[in-house]
């Protein structure tokens, strides 16, 4: 069972991951947006983290959802541009997806991601395929819940979410982009992998953590 | 990189400060949430403008704060949309009654802070209208993309539309005549160099020494096409002839023209393309009615340059006469 101490693991991997991987997103975003992505995420994990508290903290008593939504407005007000509504929104539907529960499942980890993604479709008005997180967010989604109802253990479904997401991330490669900054290239924007689906494969990469996996190297 | 600065991360509030220590009389500033306000409190009950977007714009938008333009302005992170926190402190500061209206332009991250700023603000009760500025002709429009961007035609829209809130116009009546206005301006820009967003450290593009970028915004990102360098005059053709398509100017027609330089263009260059923008309307029958050159939204240190022209009338231009006093715009007192 995922209990608040957990998802607070995932938030810390999810923010190391970022701040690793800063640099990366922002060339990204430097070919088909304004070079900002690893920066406007860096600066929002990093605000996460410091919520967060500290690891040997006890102090676990609030429920999932007041974790979630704490999140939600910390990237809401910290991230700005496009990502900071996008992923706030889909934080803030994960809160209200788990509800009262102290402890989640794995149906509710599942739905937790599913209300994600639905809010930031809803934020956003992309669809699958619009060259967006959305294209690495859904197909995660999808691969989660199919392993899971499928009867494989949530280790196994969340590395199947996270080729999913992978595997998203690249096709958005060869298309063109038709929401967000990228949309303004036109065909210049064929060729180049969108920033923010790359950001989403790495919130499912440190959601392994869920299942006792990858959270290691805090310095 | 070189750049005068000092650590990156203070470029934007370092940069507001000194803004408001050059105009103590103007603006003053609030530090968390960031935001730029009138000086001077109000004393009648008027509609007020509130705009922001993300810095790197200058003098957009807080160089537009003050009597007759903005009551207030949310600079968001370089190039990045200002966060919701921002925009609904600055609207209950500079709320007093009577409504406000808030400016945006058309890029996705704006349009979705701007969007859940209002949703709280109506939540909480207050009236707010919303104004999309979506000029940019080097974009094409389609019901499956985001739109145009906005671009110069907002320093316009912001100045016209300022005066009629100063006027003593209800909500309503302002937020109509910003959508008149944004309908009726078109821009388009090109760049003979990119520039460096601070975080990032390097040039966001690169363009060899004869080439240049055409319909780019003002976020330093790559435009529509990549051109071999021509001279001015028929670079001055390629921006004008596809806004005139656009606005389906004819002979007969009056605009107020804005030759906007991104930055890093020398005003003697900005003033070789106003020659020629002159002519090109003139031989078609389209008066300037009135015209600003200079840098007015701006991308950081980039060399380029955008036009734009607003089909004017005469409620337009009356509006357009009236008194303006703001750190980067100011006529009639
Ligand atoms: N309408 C949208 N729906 C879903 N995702 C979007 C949308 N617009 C942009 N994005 C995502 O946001 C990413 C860019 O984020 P970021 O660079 O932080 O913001 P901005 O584009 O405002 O500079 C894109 O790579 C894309 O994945
Ligand atoms: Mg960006």
């Amino acid at each position: 069972m995922i209990d608040t101490a957990r998802l607070k693991a995932w938030l810390r991997r999810y923010a190391e991951l970022i701040h690793v991987h800063k640099d990366e997103l922002t060339a990204l975003d430097a070919t088909i947006g304004d070079a900002d992505h690893g920066t406007n995420m860096d600066r929002g994990m990093q605000a996460v983290l410091h919520i967060l508290g500290d690891e040997e903290d006890a102090n676990e008593n609030i429920r999932p959802a007041e974790l979630l939504k704490q999140v939600a407005m910390v990237l809401i007000s910290k991230v700005g541009g496009a990502s900071g509504p996008l992923y706030g929104t889909a934080f803030l539907r994960m809160a209200q997806a788990v509800g009262e529960k102290e402890q989640l499942n794995e149906e509710d980890i599942a739905q937790m991601f599913a209300a994600g993604l639905n809010g930031m479709k809803e934020r956003g008005k992309a669809d699958l395929g619009d060259k967006t997180m959305v294209d690495a967010y859904a197909r995660a989604v999808s691969a989660l819940s199919s392993s899971l109802a499928e009867g494989f253990p949530l280790k196994e479904s969340l590395a199947q979410a996270i080729s999913a997401a992978k595997e998203g991330s690249d096709q958005t490669i060869p298309l063109i982009a038709r929401k967000g900054r990228a949309s303004y290239l036109g065909e210049r924007s064929r060729g180049h992998r969108d920033p923010g689906s790359l950001s989403t494969v790495y919130l499912f990469e440190a959601a392994l953590v869920f299942a006792g996996e990858g959270e290691i190297n805090h310095a | 990189m070189k750049k005068l600065i000092n650590r990156v991360e203070d470029v934007v509030s370092e940069s507001i400060e000194g803004l408001v220590l050059a105009n103590p009389d103007l603006v003053r500033y609030e530090r968390e949430p960031f935001f730029v306000y009138r000086a001077s409190s109000q004393t009648k009950e008027k509609v007020a403008l509130v705009s922001g977007g993300g810095s790197g714009h200058e003098p957009l938008h807080g160089g537009y704060v003050g009597y007759g333009m903005l009551d207030a302005a949310c600079p968001g992170e370089i190039f990045t949309s200002p966060v919701p926190d921002q925009i609904v402190s600055a609207v209950k500061k500079v709320d007093h009654g009577a409504g406000v209206l808030l400016i945006v332009k058309n890029y996705t991250g704006d349009v979705m802070n701007f969007e859940m700023a209002h949703e709280i603000l109506e939540m909480e009760g207050i009236k707010v209208e919303r104004v999309i500025v979506s000029d940019d002709v080097a974009v094409e429009d389609s019901l499956y993309t985001t739109g145009r961007r906005g671009v110069g035609g907002t320093v316009l829209l912001e100045k016209i539309v300022g005066a009629a809130a100063e006027e003593g116009w209800d909500l309503e009546r302002v937020k109509d005549l910003a959508e008149r206005v944004a309908g009726r301006v078109r821009s388009m820009g090109l760049a003979l160099s990119s520039c460096t967003v601070p975080a990032k450290g390097s040039p966001t593009f690169a363009l060899g020494h004869d080439e240049i970028e055409l319909g780019i915004g003002i976020h330093g990102e790559p435009g529509r096409k990549r051109i071999p360098k021509q001279p001015a005059d028929t670079l001055t053709e390629m921006l004008t002839q596809p806004i005139i398509d656009d606005l389906a100017l004819t002979s007969g027609d009056s605009v107020i023209a804005l030759v906007n330089g991104m930055g890093g263009t020398p005003l003697m260059e900005l003033y070789i393309v106003y020659r020629k923008l002159e002519q090109l309307l003139r031989e078609r029958g389209i008066a300037i009615q009135r015209n600003l050159v200079g840098n007015y939204i701006t991308s950081l240190e980039m060399q380029g340059v955008s036009i734009t022209l607003l089909k004017a009338d005469e409620e337009i231009l009356a509006f357009w006469d009236l008194p303006v006093h703001t750190s980067a715009l100011r006529w009639g007192m």
